[in-house]
């Protein structure tokens, strides 16, 4: 089991609520998963978020800057949202950054994003959500899976390519491409038959209610004939390691609070409730709060569910201090994942 | 058909679903739980839909829309920005409980809800002509709805609130619902729908029925 963290960049805040500068988020971001890096631990996603909260924008430009800084992690976009760029763009950003790494550290995961920021910003109609997605995935592994340096492919969202070339290509050859998801079971079945491996994004609800779909996934898959290595599943979820599950919850639920508030404006919800946070913060509930030991038991049980080959975390929202962030990072390499490879052992 | 009595499994009557996403699975294992039969259908074929169905609400059928739409009572958990691609003729006369948000700050605008005064259900029952449409399922989270379902009775059991037009359709739903594990609180006609809409208390919060009689009668008062 991959033990790993994510981000969507996390601008800190004055005492009376402002926002500090968007770039000093972004460097606080590098530094992190250089961090992670120097401790061991196993993966590290970045973005894509457009918010002055989140500012992980350009999860290309970070990860092509973190893979000339680190040497054993593996990084990858947490997602890129793909329906409203330009799959040959993406390509050839992570496999630049798959080529300043040394090879085989850099990683790709498509989603169509929770929220619709991309689509006014880059100009594209929500009306086509699906078919923009659909049609963007398509591209992106018909780049990936092309036998040498020129591909060709066509569409009807984007301009047709006619043998170009699109490089540099991966050291490796190929980039793995995750598909990301909420939890929609069409999206999980999609994955299967195309033999992607995939990512859930489960933040809220009971995360050991998805285990239909990791069972759908695996099923579709192998109904395509798609081998039942190739079938991978990831979990991309909420949380925070601390010393103590006290220390745990009482570090998270600040920037828990500001996040809410602030979607809460946006979206209309009322101030948040702690009554909410308690619940989701203990098992069966959504979020990865607590001691090492904790969260280690939290991931081994969704993993009896799942059977995912990875569990990753994203710590850093609602201006959550840096030492907070780097240090559950420390715990989640150094006492969380040994703890789950002993209780996986054990099984 | 027998909605809401507390008859044999077998006599309960056939719901049929239409979409497959977060909110239509739910909803479909839970009309399961009940003992109704149950016909899954989206916009593609049904063989399409069969390993989903399956797996992830055993116990449905997977159908063709037009299928799905000759139940005794037909749900619609579609995006609602697709609402356009049901078939009113197939639905029409039917029952049909409404369980689309028009909630542009996280699907976007769209251009037929945002230029109305009216509310969400009755731009969907302008277009379902002839279908007797029911605001009902739309102000609970997906992944709140099996764990907050419960017995008929139980203590602070969760209340969900119903808008209609047609009273006797009305009462049909309340009984789909009681069934399926909630009591349910009458808001008035498919207008008062507003008042459980996206960004209202309603919407956001988790009421039993008392509390949630109290909450749309104090959203009327400050209509």
């Amino acid at each position: 089991m991959e033990i790993g963290a994510y981000s969507f960049g996390d601008t800190q805040r004055n005492t009376n609520g402002s926002l500090q500068p968007t770039g000093e988020a972004i460097r606080n971001l590098f530094e992190a998963i250089k961090h992670a890096d120097a401790v061991g631990l196993d993966y590290f996603g970045v973005g894509e978020h457009h918010t002055t909260s989140m500012p992980a924008s350009s999860p290309g430009a970070l990860i092509a800057a973190a893979a000339a800084a680190t040497s054993r992690i593996k990084l990858g976009s947490a997602a890129s949202i793909i329906s409203t760029d330009d799959p040959v763009r993406i390509f050839q950003q992570f496999a630049t950054a798959d080529a300043v790494s040394g090879g085989g550290r850099i990683e790709i995961t498509a989603g169509r994003g929770s929220s619709v920021e991309t689509f006014p910003l880059f100009g594209y109609d929500l009306g086509e959500y699906d078919e923009l997605y659909a049609e963007k995935l398509d591209l992106l592994m018909a780049i990936n899976n092309a036998g040498g340096n020129h591909v060709t492919w066509s569409g009807t969202k984007r301009p047709a390519i006619e043998d170009l070339a699109v490089v540099p290509r991966p050291l490796g050859g190929h980039l793995p491409i995750w598909v990301a998801t909420g939890g929609n079971a069409s999206s999980s079945a999609r994955a299967g038959q195309l033999g992607l491996p995939v990512s859930y994004g489960i933040i809220g609800g009971e995360p050991h209610r998805f285990a239909p779909l990791a069972e759908l996934y695996r099923r579709a898959g192998a109904q395509a004939g798609h081998p039942a290595d190739s079938l991978k599943i990831s979990v991309a979820a909420l949380g925070l390691v601390a010393p103590t599950k006290q220390e745990a919850l009482e570090r998270f639920y600040p920037g828990w609070y500001n996040l809410n508030v602030e979607m809460g404006r946006l979206r209309g919800w009322p101030a948040p409730d702690k009554r909410a946070y308690d619940a989701q913060a203990e098992a069966p509930g959504a979020y990865y709060v607590g001691s090492p030991d904790e969260v280690a038991e939290r991931i081994v049980h969704l993993h009896g569910y799942m059977g995912h080959m990875r569990h990753f975390l994203q710590t850093d929202i609602g201006g959550l201090p840096q030492e907070h962030l780097l240090e559950s990072i420390t715990l989640l390499a150094t006492e969380v994942k040994p703890r789950v490879q002993r209780l996986l052992a054990r099984k | 058909m027998d909605i809401g009595e507390q008859g044999e499994a077998a006599s309960r009557g056939t719901i049929g679903i239409l979409g497959a996403g977060r909110v239509g699975t739910a909803m479909a294992r839970l009309a399961i739980a009940a003992g109704y039969r149950v016909k899954v259908a989206t916009s593609k074929p049904a063989a399409d839909n069969e390993l989903i169905i399956e797996i992830v609400t055993p116990g449905a059928v997977a159908v063709d829309a037009g299928e799905a739409a000759a139940s005794d009572l037909v749900v619609v958990a579609i995006p609602l920005h697709k609402y356009r691609s049901l078939d009113a003729g197939a639905l029409a006369g039917r029952v049909v409980v409404d369980a689309m948000n028009y909630w542009a700050a996280t699907d976007g605008d769209i251009a037929d809800f945002e230029k109305t005064h009216l509310s969400s259900s009755e731009v969907v029952s302008a277009y379902l002509v002839g279908s007797r449409v029911v605001k009902s399922f739309n102000h609970i989270g997906y992944h709140e709805m099996e764990p907050d379902a419960a017995e008929q009775g139980s203590p602070n059991r969760r209340a969900l609130a119903v808008a209609g037009d047609d009273e006797a359709a009305k009462a049909m739903v309340a009984g789909f619902i009681d069934t399926l594990g909630f009591d349910s609180v009458d808001a008035g006609d498919l207008a008062a729908g507003k008042a459980f809409e996206p960004g209202t208390d309603i919407f956001n919060g988790r009421f039993n029925a008392a509390e949630l009689a109290q909450a749309l009668q104090h959203s009327l008062a400050t209509a």
